[in-house]
């Protein structure tokens, strides 16, 4: 399975949400990291009532590393907001305002996250900083984009021609994902799932599976497992390869685009061949996955073969030349103290020296078993984030033909093999599955009700705490630097935006 | 140098010579029914769609009939027919410039083919530049149509182009369920671009809304006023099914 945890509502207290306030508070005070907090209708306790979740991760190396708290509330309600206090709070607070009204008094930043519910259509009344002075001026682009990219609006507020701050107004792609997943069957929402974010359908398909086979009492095999680390890894590569290709296009060193294009385009292919798309899709579902037959496991060994001297070729003779170290080092920096302060995760992260990675520090039976090493690097810049990218890259690479060449693991599990009875969710339980995609961690939260239905559907992308991260690293750079700085975090819209 | 010369070397050629006759190898994508009846009452294959693209008619051969405007290629209904006949095969060319016409069933096992449009071919034929827009889309169709201008599929070479500006363009290229939210982008956009011109709809979100077509906060509305002059199926929609689909469509050689 991913990284889950299976909590009994049963036995769950709901404290006030002042208490719940007081108590996210002293918890991110002793290190922990405040991973998810949101609420829903508490139809159970009358109209009138909200029902608020925060999830926790604990510092490193405690036992129980996942926990979580639960609040009653009532509509409109207040409490002192944790963001003064603690940043990384900053894009939960105001989705949980946006999506239930609650109110985080002394929230310095309270602008809706993507204009869902009744703020729908109302794109225009984003309630922008405003900077002023003779010299100051403004630019905005957006949402629609000169290049093929999904829409988002960025206003650079500059001084001259450095950027002083850059707002970034999201939402163009809300679609209301999470109210859909409540009204189709519970055991038939994957494909909809790999639509969230479909360049990460794999990481979001893997952390539903995980979620309802929890739910549902049964543990995929380790075969299973196996089979979606594989294609997971896959994803990553063809994701990063893809993420290269943009930087080395936007900054006009065209043999990098044209290699890392068709780099890219072995991967997913190669994908395609083992299950029938080049995004994953179909390849996961809850209780079965699509195992590998010996002609397409000779495949994945040798195309990954392939790839990877040409891979390394391309990645130094990137390294190597002058005009790429001179547009990307010490372009887009991003601290690792502000990083932290902010709550930023996944790769962004890693790139500011901040070691998480799920993969590693919440690990699975698959992962203690074949573990992945965690990988950082100091910089913070956009020369550090395209560094890393291709070292996650090799360090997939070198996983993938380990495990495809061990002869002792049976990647074979088709669908001949009997699909696990997923019958009925367990009444009244929550799960929390994470899976570290190439962003980072996807996070997924189940509820279900008194007869098993499920109650509530959250999805979190790592792009929501990250976009924050891309507007600090705009700080005193030129407008010329954003479309590097942005390829270089690469953010998903649509995961932002649900 | 000499590591530009190797990393050149290593590149080869890797365009696809002809786009009509690539065989994407392993890809799902025209769905094949069985004339054989359905198990009494079996309703399975419509109950796992995740986009009400599967439609029951007992009284015709088959019974089965799938809309590919809004398929997702899944394949979950292979898996549960007691009946085995459903398949899919890695046939790409799923363009059509009906929408009535990306229906498929027993009877009638072939979508209706791309017209091609002597208009389109005289105007567009020798050059048609794109503006894409994703309204609500999942970035899958995005990166798809980012992946027209790669190496290995080349749409330049038929003077197909992306261009950055709405006021550049001859035609949209529309992604995504049509988000709320992108409404009026979507429109401003679409009013920027100069007559004549055409829209494009790729995947089954742009062509029907897809899997998010019941979702509270899509409008679609723009599709009542503006008629698609390509359908382009998938989720998301393959290169190969773009190239083929607007090849055929302005009558260009492959």
């Amino acid at each position: 399975m991913s990284t889950t945890l299976l909590r009994d509502l049963r036995d769950c207290a709901l404290m006030s949400l002042s208490a719940l306030a007081a108590q996210c508070a002293e918890r991110m005070q002793t290190g922990a990291r405040l991973l998810m907090l949101f609420g829903r209708p508490d139809s159970a306790a009358g109209n009138t009532a909200l029902c608020v979740t925060a999830v926790f991760q604990a510092a490193p190396g405690t036992p129980e590393p996942l926990s979580v708290l639960r609040a009653q509330a009532t509509p409109g309600e207040h409490y002192p907001s944790l963001t003064a206090r603690f940043p990384a709070a900053q894009s939960l607070e105001r989705e949980l305002w946006e999506q239930t009204g609650l109110l985080p008094d002394g929230h310095p930043w309270l602008k809706p996250i993507r204009f869902e519910g009744a703020r729908q259509q109302q794109m225009d009344e984003y309630p922008f900083f405003n900077v002023r002075g003779q010299e100051v001026h403004e630019v905005g682009v957006g949402p629609i984009h000169a290049s093929v990219i999904e829409p988002g609006h960025f206003r650079f507020m500059c001084l001259g021609e450095q950027v002083q701050h850059l707002e970034i107004q999201l939402g163009y792609q809300h679609r209301g994902v999470e109210a859909l997943l409540l009204r189709r069957p519970a055991l038939a929402l994957t494909p909809v799932i790999e639509s969230v974010c479909g360049d990460s359908a794999i990481a979001y398909a893997w952390g539903h599976c995980a979620a309802v086979e929890a739910l549902c009492g049964v543990q995929a095999s380790m075969e299973t497992e196996l089979l979606r680390g594989v294609a997971l890894e896959l994803e990553r590569i063809a994701m990063h390869v893809a993420t290269l290709n943009g930087l080395a296009t936007d900054i006009a060193f065209l043999q990098g685009g044209g290699t890392y294009g068709r780099l890219r385009t072995a991967i997913i292919n190669l994908t395609q061949r083992l299950c029938g798309n080049r995004f994953g899709r179909g390849w996961l579902r809850p209780g079965r996955t699509r195992g590998l037959d010996a002609a397409q496991r000779a495949d994945l060994l040798q195309t990954l073969s392939a790839f990877a001297p040409d891979f390394a070729g391309i990645n130094a003779l990137l390294c190597s030349s002058l005009s790429v170290a001179a547009r990307f080092k010490g372009t887009g920096m991003v601290s690792a103290k502000t990083a932290q302060e902010l709550g930023l995760v996944g790769l962004v992260a890693r790139a500011s020296g901040v070691a998480m990675d799920t993969r590693s520090q919440l690990p699975t039976r698959l992962y203690s078993a074949r573990p992945l090493e965690l990988l950082t690097e100091s910089g913070g810049d956009c020369w550090a984030r395209m560094l890393l990218r291709m070292r996650e890259v090799e360090a997939s690479l070198q996983w993938l033909l380990a495990v495809g060449g061990d002869s002792a693991l049976d990647l074979s599990g088709n669908f001949s093999e009997p699909a696990l009875a997923l019958t009925a969710l367990s009444p009244k339980h929550l799960c929390i599955s994470i899976v570290e995609g190439t962003r980072g961690p996807v996070l997924q939260v189940l509820e279900t009700s008194e007869q098993g239905q499920l109650l509530h559907y959250k999805l979190q992308d790592p792009s929501l705490p990250n976009w924050f991260g891309l507007a600090m690293a705009l700080r005193d750079n030129a407008i010329s630097d954003f479309p590097i700085c942005n390829k270089s975090f690469d953010l998903s819209y649509c995961g932002n935006d649900l | 140098m000499f590591k530009s010369l190797s990393v050149r070397k290593a590149q080869g050629s890797q365009f696809i010579v002809d786009p009509r006759q690539a065989k994407p190898i392993g890809f799902r994508g025209k769905p094949l029914i069985g004339d054989t009846a359905c198990a009494t009452s079996c309703r399975r294959c419509v109950d796992v769609c995740p986009s009400q693209a599967i439609a029951l008619q007992p009284e015709q051969i088959g019974e089965v009939h799938i809309d590919l405007g809004r398929c997702v290629l899944c394949g979950d209904c292979e898996p549960v027919c007691p009946s085995h006949k459903i398949s899919f095969n890695a046939d790409f060319k799923l363009s059509s410039t009906s929408r009535q016409g990306l229906s498929v069933s027993a009877a009638r096992p072939d979508i209706d083919p791309v017209r091609v449009s002597a208009a389109l071919h005289q105007r567009f034929g020798r050059s048609l530049k794109l503006r894409s827009v994703s309204a609500g889309g999942c970035n899958g169709c995005e990166m798809e149509i980012n992946a027209l201008s790669n190496v290995n599929f080349d749409l330049g070479r038929y003077g197909i182009d992306i261009v950055a500006s709405p006021r550049h363009a001859d035609g949209l290229v529309l992604s995504g369920a049509i988000s709320r939210n992108m409404v009026q982008a979507l429109q401003l956009c679409w009013d920027a671009m100069p007559a004549p011109k055409l829209v494009i709809a790729v995947g089954a979100c742009a062509i029907s809304g897809g899997v998010f077509a019941d979702c509270d906060a899509v409008d679609r509305r723009f599709l009542e006023a503006v008629q698609p002059s390509l359908y382009v199926p998938g989720c998301p929609a393959h290169p190969l099914t773009f190239i083929s689909g607007i090849l055929d469509l302005l009558g260009i050689d492959s």
